[in-house]
């Protein structure tokens, strides 16, 4: 379910980095968590983005909920089948639902963040 | 203060159901998820437990008097076995609460109000209750459930005797449904053709279990608050704390056809007839939003940057494929067909302004 090469944040984003380049998005848990998801608002290429602070938000029929980037770094490319197609994040969270690549500008945050048994652990807690 | 909980609570937990905190209730906001509840409303038939409602019970001699003092509808013109929506409002015009009113027998009227504002309610009808007639908040005797969507009644008439054919929407009859004696009401609060069984809470887990039974050959779904919001707001139905509330009148709302100033004296009768000569500034309005973004409950409308009102209820409208809301707005912009800016995350966002209801079943 979470892959092993991915890393997570306990407010259920995720991102796996690919010779810096880091691959965004929200969790199976995140997406669940929220339900059906009818709209994403992508960060613009080029944005610079900070460890911690909103980047994305995606919508769910109920409520908007902000995401928060994983790691820091320049948006490179955003996932633009969302704007048509925001129920990816539903049935395809840690592949197809991407949204964001960031070129990382402090690679050792990453190691600030859970590894995949760590993060179902603190969901088991929860 | 621990949840108050209906007696379905641990049947929505086993059905997987998220649960949330409703006002002060543990109530299941989706089960398979909002779209798909949705959907099966307006094509199909689904179930909501609404037991989280609050009842209230007018007896005696002078209970219709006390029910016209309290009310703007004019219940006098109600038949037996008859129901009105109407409102409670205070005496400077704003709103109690929105309420749905039975006629049971001459002297006995019963109150169907929303779930939060049930003690408020009673409270203020007792303080207000210079006749001879009681009032008793009758919710912790009731369940509710509501079968609601184009086949909601041929599901509820595998459960009864009684003949709902004939029974008209915004009517009632009191009988056996499920084996349990009831009062079956084709009312609800989806825009959809339906029912909503009020029965003693004993028997709400064996009649929740006995209508998706009888329901499953049409694909019946256990439905949650969520897409009963998204239901009631493409139908543009008021929700309390949201499109009304106590510094709302109902000329404001819109709800000038529930508004009877003909009927006699009303507890804010005299606020309305002042209103109603110097005229309103702000006017519920209708929009449906053309650029990219949804409007949320309490996002501000702008024009030039300065604020001009706010939205009320707002998201998606999955029958429709658009994202709609209910806003207040200065009168001169409330009609169809205006240009409005919403701030959404500091972002103007584009709409205009909408007939209401939103979304009208065929008939």
């Amino acid at each position: 379910m979470y892959p092993d090469n991915y890393r997570y944040t306990k407010e259920h984003e995720w991102v796996h980095v690919e010779n810096g380049i880091g691959t965004i998005g929200i969790t199976d848990h995140a997406q669940h968590e929220l339900g059906d998801i009818v709209f994403v608002e992508v960060p613009k290429v080029g944005t610079h983005v900070e460890q911690g602070k909103t980047f994305a938000v995606v919508e769910s029929v109920k409520a908007a909920s902000e995401i928060f980037a994983p790691v820091s770094g320049e948006v490179i490319e955003s996932n633009e089948a969302l704007a048509a197609t925001p129920e990816l994040l539903n049935s395809d969270a840690h592949s197809a639902g991407w949204i964001a690549k960031i070129k990382l500008s402090v690679p050792e945050e990453i190691d600030r963040l859970l590894s995949p048994t760590d993060y179902q652990a603190y969901l088991g807690e929860g | 203060m621990a949840l108050l909980k209906t007696p379905l609570n641990a049947v929505h937990r086993s059905l997987g159901a998220k649960m949330v905190d409703f006002g002060g209730w543990d109530m299941p906001v989706e089960y398979r998820g909002v779209l798909d509840e949705h959907r099966a409303v307006r094509h199909g038939v689904g179930l909501f437990d609404v037991s989280h409602m609050g009842e209230l019970d007018v007896r005696g001699p002078q209970a219709l008097d006390l029910v016209q003092h309290v009310t703007v509808n004019d219940a006098a013109k109600l038949k037996l076995g008859q129901a009105q929506y109407s409102a409670l409002l205070y005496g400077h015009g704003g709103f109690v609460d929105d309420i749905l009113v039975h006629k049971v027998a001459d002297e006995h009227y019963f109150l169907c109000v929303n779930a939060s504002n049930q003690d408020k309610d009673y409270e203020h009808i007792a303080a207000n209750n210079h006749f001879n007639a009681t009032v008793e908040n009758a919710g912790p005797r009731f369940a509710q459930l509501a079968i609601q969507g184009p086949l909601a009644t041929g599901v509820a008439q595998k459960l009864t005797d009684i003949n709902l054919a004939p029974i008209k929407r915004y009517h009632f009859v009191d009988g056996h449904f499920g084996g349990a004696p009831a009062r079956i009401a084709r009312t609800g609060y989806t825009g959809e053709d339906g029912w909503e069984i009020y029965a003693a809470p004993e028997h709400a887990v064996r009649l929740w279990n006995e209508i998706l039974t009888a329901g499953k050959s049409v694909e019946i779904i256990p439905c949650g608050l969520g897409a009963r919001n998204t239901l009631r707001m493409e139908s543009a139905m008021p929700l309390y704390g949201h499109e009304i509330h106590a510094s709302i009148t109902p000329w404001e709302a819109g709800l000038d056809w529930i508004v009877k100033l003909d009927k006699g004296d009303f507890l804010g009768r005299e606020a309305l007839v002042k209103q109603k000569q110097q005229g309103i500034t702000r006017k519920l309005a209708g929009f449906e939003v053309k650029g990219r973004g949804i409007a949320r409950d309490g996002y501000e409308i702008l024009a030039n940057g300065a604020g001009l009102g706010w939205v009320t209820s707002g998201g998606p409208a999955p029958a429709l494929n658009k994202n709609i809301g209910m806003c207040f707005l200065p009168l001169s912009l409330a009609g169809p067909g205006n240009a409005i800016e919403i701030s959404v995350r500091g972002r103007g966002v584009e709409a205009v302004t909408i007939a209401m209801p939103f979304y009208k079943r065929a008939r």
